[in-house]
């Protein structure tokens, strides 16, 4: 029996519990046992990339206590997720903190990490009809090392098609208080980005990421494009998952 | 005090952003570096290997840099060079122009280097009566258009063809076409006088080989080695971190340096420099001064910055720049652009002269994947933010806001009123889960896109209900 807790992020419990909601449904349907831990705020990403050191420790330090007991971790974004997995031990200020920094690292989990590298699975059925294509966000791309994961469940989502991005892999221009400190060059980034989903002729775009999620979103919706911007968890079916072929599983770190 | 730093970044980058023959200047040349650089390193398997290697090179002559500059110095004397040691951009401009005044030069070319940029030697060679003419064919342009280099290795990347043309025509009284191949006969024509006039030959260092005494200027138009060779006198000057043991090392950085810059294999020029010209030998300068400078570098051996000393200044971190390829170089401000430029600004400028750059990224890491020697570019951006934060220079209201936050954070209750507080404070804003104005903070983000609105439920108000679904 496997179980895992949900970290849901700020700008998921904020902005998108509706993601949440499926990313809960959809590991108990595989059969995991999800847990909420309570006193969920923030991963403190955003105070340790804008400097902000000292803060960010104190926000890990409560977060690594809170996640303390769980079997697995799952976090819906690739930036939190390499917070968690990259920085906090090095925020620790004693070796027993920075144990169990270590220890919650090894356990946490990025979605589409946990679905394909963790459970073993990549056979869904498509929540959405249509053309999908897929954004890489930085963190899970350069910070995780992960591009297949992702690539695997929308290639092999029943009922849906997938086209790769042109220059998938660069930035979609958020980066956090980049997107509020230089709104023009964050702006004229995602500029670039919407350009070049709208020529693939997608009807959605995918990402594993709130952030990139909040800035496209943002950007498709101010230009009215007919093009969605949605998390992978909105993508997969929670019903029906399939029975997975043949395919070689993809089980263990990237 | 550089000129572009009149106005604050932000409108530097603004004014950039709405440059039309910038951005397709820029569009153009970023593309194509990417593509000629991935394909290049394609075709290299050992690439990989090359680059960790070359990485533990670089550190491993950091460890022991005394040493290896010792040896530096004494092989290159003892082939019939001197050298000099400038602690700062000062002692440097100090030496180069005593030697200059010693050997009673009037007119210096230059082959492309950015320490004499980051030392403004030109300047300081105008002032004391002396001509500099910048040879590579990018430098020329830029200097004839008075202006400072945009790119580390491609300085008028800023400029369009028809640019060129337009000032050739101008500075140059020359009827011409916007054809690259046109425009480089007018410049080599130009140029070709000055080389055999020129009594001073002032060139940069990529490498410098310890064991051997040997400079290594790596170039792709042979205009350095007509400016090591054909003056009475070549100077050399090149940041300390520059040196390296030995041949075998530097045949594992040519094999990935010109294809981390322009994606070729090797450049088409790759001159080794072994001192003045000696009996017997017909070429090559009747003195040769190797001038190493410090200018802060030394001291970040043991500083946050150190990892920066290993870069090889080939530009693929500005090419894979978001923020670069949007902006160039010049919004930067100053003499080195892009994100490595950032840490080298800090080096040689402390870090409150980066306060507003330390910001000038999304911190992708699109720099770090390809830069050849993998310096850690965003790690070191943060703990330059950190600097801005921790040391003060950051404005009380950016320090008091984000305090506030992470107060807020540690408190789960107030977190979650606060998102409630939240909800309602949009209510008037908020049309179908998007906000399309805000005032304060988040009006900078609004102006450009929507914002999403605080969700009727958040996840945390939902949980209870996800919790009986599970019992069902």
């Amino acid at each position: 029996m496997t179980t895992a807790a949900f970290m849901v992020t700020c700008l998921g419990d904020m902005f998108y519990p509706e993601v949440g909601e499926r990313i809960v449904r959809l590991l108990r349907r595989l059969g995991v046992t999800v847990s909420f831990p309570d006193g969920q705020t923030c991963c403190g990403l955003p105070l340790f990339n804008s400097g902000y050191h000292a803060e960010a420790a104190a926000v890990a330090r409560r977060t690594v206590e809170i996640f303390a007991g769980a079997e697995h971790v799952v976090v819906p974004s690739g930036s939190c997720a390499w917070m968690v997995k990259h920085e906090y031990a090095g925020l620790m200020a004693t070796p027993a903190e920075r144990t169990a920094a270590e220890q919650l690292a090894g356990r946490t989990h990025e979605l589409s990490q946990f679905l394909v590298r963790v459970l073993g699975l990549r056979r869904f059925r498509s929540a959405v009809a249509g053309t999908l294509t897929y954004h890489d966000s930085c963190h899970l791309l350069r910070g995780l090392h992960e591009s297949e994961s992702p690539r695997a469940l929308l290639r092999e989502a029943s009922g849906a098609r997938f086209v790769e991005l042109p220059a998938s892999d660069e930035c979609c221009g958020f980066g956090g208080s980049f997107s509020v400190r230089l709104p023009e060059v964050s702006t004229a980034i995602l500029d670039k980005k919407l350009a070049n989903v709208e020529a693939t002729g997608a009807d959605c775009v995918v990402a594993c990421d709130a952030g990139c999620l909040m800035q496209m979103r943002g950007g498709l919706s101010r230009r009215s494009s007919r093009v969605r911007a949605l998390h992978l968890a909105e993508v997969l079916e929670v019903e029906n998952h399939l029975p997975e072929g043949s395919g070689e599983p993809l089980r263990g770190a990237p | 005090m550089e000129p572009e730093l009149a106005t604050p970044f932000r409108e530097r980058a603004e004014h950039a952003l709405g440059d039309r023959f910038l951005q397709e200047a820029l569009t153009i040349a970023t593309t194509k570096f990417i593509t000629l650089r991935r394909e290049a390193f394609a075709e290299l398997p050992e690439g990989e290997a090359l680059r960790d290697q070359a990485r533990a090179i670089k550190e491993a002559t950091l460890q022991r840099l005394d040493h290896w500059l010792e040896r530096l110095v004494e092989n290159v004397e003892g082939r019939g060079g001197r050298v000099h040691y400038a602690t700062s951009a000062d002692e440097a401009r100090a030496i180069v122009l005593d030697i200059a005044r010693r050997t009673g030069a009037r007119l210096a070319v230059k082959s492309k280097s950015m320490a004499t940029e980051e030392i403004h030697l030109n300047e300081a060679l105008e002032a004391a009566g002396v001509t500099p003419v910048e040879t590579d064919l990018g430098e020329y342009i830029i200097q004839l258009a008075h202006e400072r280099p945009s790119h580390i290795i491609a300085p008028a990347i800023h400029k369009t063809k028809g640019q060129v043309a337009e000032l050739f025509a101008r500075e140059l009284k020359r009827e011409t076409v916007p054809d690259p191949e046109v425009l480089t006969r007018i410049a080599r024509g130009e140029l070709r006088e000055k080389f055999l006039q020129a009594d001073l030959g002032i060139s940069g260092a990529n490498f410098a080989v310890a064991e051997t005494g040997t400079v290594v200027l790596v170039t792709n138009e042979g205009n350095g080695r007509m400016v090591t060779s054909l003056p009475r006198v070549h100077v050399a000057v090149m940041g300390v971190e520059k040196v390296i043991p030995s041949m075998t090392d530097l045949a594992v950085f040519l094999a990935i340096l010109a294809k981390s810059a322009t994606g070729q294999k090797l450049s088409v020029y790759t001159s080794l420099v072994n001192g003045p010209r000696r009996g017997g030998e017909l070429e090559g300068p009747e003195e040769f001064h190797l001038v190493l400078l410090d200018n802060g570098r030394v001291r970040q051996i043991a500083g946050p910055l150190r990892e920066s000393l290993n870069c090889l200044r080939c530009g693929a971190c500005l090419n894979v720049c978001p923020v670069y390829r949007q902006i160039g170089g010049h919004a930067y401000g100053y003499t080195y652009p892009g994100p490595i430029g950032i840490l080298l600004t800090a080096m040689l400028n402390g870090s409150e002269s980066v306060k507003d750059l330390a910001h000038a990224s999304s911190l992708c890491g699109a720099c770090v994947d390809a830069c050849p020697v993998r310096i850690d570019i965003p790690r070191m951006l943060i703990e330059l933010r950190k600097d801005v934060s921790e040391g003060g220079i950051a404005p009380w209201s950016e320090r008091l806001v984000f305090r506030a936050f992470a107060w807020l954070l540690r408190r789960p209750a107030l977190y979650r009123l606060g998102a409630r507080l939240g909800r309602l404070a949009q209510a008037p804003l908020a049309r179908g889960g998007r906000i399309r104005r805000v005032p304060l903070f988040f009006g900078e983000w609004t102006r450009t896109r929507d914002l999403p609105a605080i969700a009727p439920r958040t996840f945390q108000e939902r949980w209870a209900e996800l919790e009986r679904e599970a019992r069902r």
